[in-house]
């Protein structure tokens, strides 16, 4: 029989080193699955995680793919620290881009340095208003964050669906189901020529410095570390427990409205029926992969934008099927989680009663 | 000539990184009552564990009755005649005494038999017990009774008693004796598991001291001190806290007003009309089994539940609204009873978790940034100044001993100049050493004019260190004793819920505020 024995002592080192550990374990499990399914994998590889970097544009495209992924994450992080299971980011990154893009739209015809900051607060809002609802249902009556945050997600879907339809449809679209061009002064700003990375990577790697500063050097920080690490010893700090539930559900939710805004204000330029190709869920892989700490997910971020950008690339240059970029990034968490669970425990075969005998003779 | 009931020669037990038994040898004679004594982490839960089958060990030999034996398991252990009352009980609150005896056993008897059987053994060992009746309705007494009757039915020749007192009221632990002794006149052998020195000395016939996973002497309860044994348990001598005469002002510093509390969980105890002042210097006891309403009073006064304002007041202010953070800016200093998790955080450094109640009064922050030097600065101050046993302020509490992380806690809290500190069984499961100390700082503290509130179960603790003290049953508080005219027997009726005492009986010479606010 198999079982599971935990550790006395957890090594530190092990926890930064599981993350290395599962991206070797997928690379070498991609080339044997590559090599199963009839590709080259030295080739293969090379196509996926390799040549996406070998130009200035898949550099800055790297960029594009990881600002949401960072940006999401790093907000998430907070909330997973604390204890509060936001699932539901993609759902506040699609309020947050149709709260942001009306804005753009009421205003589509006029100039102004004024617009972009407005969309970016509209965007905050927006995804700060989805995550309001799992905060409150949670604070006043105990309901699981994770079910409301995740159903409510395809709500939102639905009433994106619902608004590029209706409303937001462009009077000059031949009836194709997408919102005007937003306007030069609702567009984000370029950081490099000829690419499309935007201000919004900027702007990400101010919050990636801020959340860090905060978790790191602040009493907020800390307070989040004691109510996601013992409930009771918050309580007895002063802490409050229904503060840190809309703190971080605020928090999370504001900055995956902000990402979806920076996607349609960015890469889009207008609002589409698919706004994001589930950021706001693998954003979730991105935070455990960075260990929830701000800079890991900077690296987890590029790691797991590299495996769209790759998955994009294979399916050029090999003909590999889309699926592929879902499967790295699977077998990416798949690995995680197993290695952690070593880390945790140790392997056992045998059954627990009867083994410590067998030393007595 | 008789031969020993169990013999246990060269018993080893090596967990990770610990020798929990190291050479053991123990000798129990038929009809005797044999006490293991040990500090936590002496290796006496691993012995019994040994004993009882749960544990199989490294090496060594035990021989039942003159006969080498091999205890695999539980039953194994019960088939030979060896039974175990544990310190936590292993019942279901919604089921029946009878139920949950009849769980218990390993042979399979009629319903009817089985109640006639229980009321039998009750009645034979003076241990009343009615069978039909739900064990939630009953004391903690009772319930240890089922544990005792349960083992009894199935006639063991050893008994195995794990801390059996630390919940019982001190009649009920006469009681208790009362049955162990006859028990033992009928030939039961009894090991008898206790830290409890004074209840040795009255109970058993003979004595092992273990301290480290090793016996470091066997001796007669009967013709040692409870002194000599303590120090032979720690190993060292230590200096009993000293306690100067005093004369208190009658300055009331901390008051508790009429206070109500609905409890907040299925098994709670809901508080009625809870009054009572701590004065300027003066340490005041509340005594009572555990279950009684303590965790519900300490959540009040602490400030984690919210009360009316006037409920709880500290130096004339109103403070039964305001949270533990502005409570504290208040004076309110409080030592939770569990260390692990709500005194302090495990998996954090003591740096850290010198921050978690100190941040305001300490200055630890500015402007919402954490001064982290300072906060070091500050848990190096509290290991120096309490000794306590650690690498530094960047230890992780959990690499602490249980006695070196609570007179960190008790540290941090006294450091913080508190005008008022409430401790919850400040030395639950701490060494003696580290006792005394934590005793001897509650004492100093009060002497500087700090009013400190000890809640505790353990009344032998309350008894050297309090001026005055009350007891806590089923949510109320009883009037204010001064201690050093009441007895243990008093407290103990108070504890087993006689509320009103004798008259003869001394009370706290008049608390006009605290007699007015119970009527």
């Amino acid at each position: 029989m198999l079982r599971l024995e935990p550790r006395a002592a957890i090594s530190r080192k092990m926890r930064w080193l599981t993350p290395l550990l599962a991206v070797a374990l997928t690379v070498l499990t991609g080339a044997v699955l590559f090599a199963a399914m009839g590709y080259d994998p030295i080739q293969s590889l090379r196509a996926f995680f390799v040549d996406p970097l070998t130009s200035r544009y898949g550099l800055a495209e790297l960029g594009v793919k990881a600002t949401p992924l960072i940006l999401i994450a790093t907000g998430l992080a907070v909330g997973f620290r604390a204890g509060v299971w936001n699932i539901g980011a993609e759902g506040q990154l699609t309020l947050g881009a149709l709260a942001g893009g009306s804005v753009a739209l009421l205003f589509w015809d006029q100039e102004g340095w004024w617009i972009l900051p407005l969309m970016g607060i509209a965007g905050v809002i927006g995804g700060m208003a989805w995550a309001a609802i799992p905060a409150f249902l949670k604070a006043r009556f105990d309901v699981n964050e994770i079910l409301v945050s995740l159903m409510l997600t395809y709500v939102g879907l639905l009433l994106l669906s619902a608004l590029i339809y209706g409303p937001l449809k462009s009077p000059e679209g031949f009836g194709f189901p997408e919102s005007r061009m937003f306007s030069e002064s609702a567009v984000l700003p370029g950081l490099l020529e000829g690419t499309r990375l935007h201000l919004g990577a900027a702007i990400t790697a101010l919050v990636v410095l801020v959340v860090w500063f905060l978790m790191t050097r602040t009493l907020f920080g800390f307070q989040v570390t004691v109510i996601g690490q013992a409930p009771a010893a918050a309580r007895f700090a002063g802490f409050s427990q229904k503060a840190m539930i809309w703190t971080s559900l605020l928090l999370g939710g504001g900055l995956a409205g902000l990402a979806g805004l920076f996607e349609v204000a960015g890469p889009i330029g207008q609002i589409v029926p698919t706004i994001s190709p589930g950021y706001g869920f693998t954003a979730i892989i991105v935070a455990f992969l960075g260990r929830l700490h701000p800079f890991g997910i900077v690296l987890a971020g590029l790691l797991v934008a590299l495996s769209y950008l790759g998955g994009e690339n294979a399916q050029i240059t090999v003909g590999m099927p889309q699926a592929v970029t879902g499967v790295f990034q699977g077998m990416l968490l798949f690995f995680l989680l197993a290695a952690d669970v070593l880390v945790r425990y140790r392997l056992r075969f045998g059954s627990p009663a009867s083994s410590p005998r067998a030393a007595r003779s | 000539m008789t031969v020993a009931r169990l013999v246990l020669s060269g018993i080893r037990k090596a967990y990770p990184g610990v020798l929990a038994n190291d050479d053991v040898a123990l000798t129990i004679g038929q009809g005797e009552i044999h006490a293991l004594l040990g500090e936590n982490g002496a290796g006496k839960s691993t012995l019994v564990k040994i004993i009882y089958g749960v544990l199989a060990p490294d090496a060594g030999e035990i021989a039942w009755e003159g006969r080498t034996v091999t205890i695999a398991s539980p039953h194994a252990a019960r088939s030979l005649g060896i039974g175990m009352v544990f310190q936590h009980f292993s019942l279901f609150d919604a089921l029946t005494v009878l139920e949950n005896v009849a769980l218990g056993l390993d042979a399979k008897l009629d319903r009817k038999t089985l109640a006639e059987r229980i009321t039998e053994v009750s009645e034979a060992y003076g241990l009343p017990l009615d069978p039909h009746r739900e064990v939630h309705e009953l004391s903690v007494g009772e319930r240890q009774r089922i544990e005792i009757v349960r083992c009894l039915l199935q006639n063991p020749r050893l008994l195995i008693m794990d801390e059996p007192t630390s919940v019982l009221t001190p009649q009920e632990v006469e009681r208790l004796f009362l049955t162990l002794r006859q028990l033992a006149a009928e030939g039961v052998s009894i090991l008898y598991i206790s830290h409890k020195l004074h209840e040795i000395e009255a109970l058993c016939d003979a004595a092992t001291i273990m301290r480290g996973g090793k016996v470091v002497a066997h001796c007669d309860p009967r013709t040692e001190t409870a002194r000599s044994m303590a120090e032979l348990m720690v190993g060292s001598s230590f200096a009993a806290p000293e306690k100067p005469e005093k004369r208190l002002k009658r300055a009331p510093r901390f008051s508790v007003n009429a206070l109500d509390l609905p409890t907040a969980e299925v098994f709670g105890t809901a508080l009625q009309g809870i009054s009572f002042d701590v004065q300027v210097g003066e340490i005041f006891g509340i005594a009572g089994v555990a279950g009684n309403g303590q965790s519900e009073l300490l959540a009040a006064l602490s400030g984690e539940r919210l009360t009316v304002p006037e409920a709880v007041v500290i130096d004339g202010q109103k403070i039964g609204r305001l949270g533990p953070r502005a409570r504290r800016m208040h004076g309110l200093a409080y030592i939770p009873e569990e260390r692990n998790g709500h005194a302090a955080v495990p998996d954090l450094t003591l740096a850290d978790n010198a921050l978690l109640s100190a941040f305001d009064r300490r200055g630890l922050l500015s402007s919402g940034v954490i001064r982290h030097a300072r906060a070091s600065a500050f848990a190096r101050e509290i290991i120096d100044r309490f000794s306590v046993r650690a690498t530094g302020p960047m230890a992780r509490a959990s690499a602490l001993s249980g006695g070196n992380l609570q007179k960190f806690v008790v540290g941090r809290e006294i450091l913080q100049a508190p005008n008022v500190l409430i401790a919850a069984q400040p030395t639950w499961g701490v060494d003696a050493g580290a006792a005394a100390a934590i005793h001897q700082a509650l004492i100093d503290l009060a002497g500087h004019g700090v009013a400190v509130l000890v809640v505790s179960q353990d009344l032998d603790e309350l008894m050297g260190l309090t001026d005055r003290m009350a007891v806590l049953n089923g949510g109320r508080l009883s009037r204010p004793l001064v201690t050093a005219d009441a007895t243990v027997e008093q407290i103990g009726l108070l504890m087993g819920g006689l509320h009103d005492l004798p008259d003869e009986v001394p009370q706290s010479d008049g608390q006009p505020e605290a007699t007015h606010a119970q009527a």
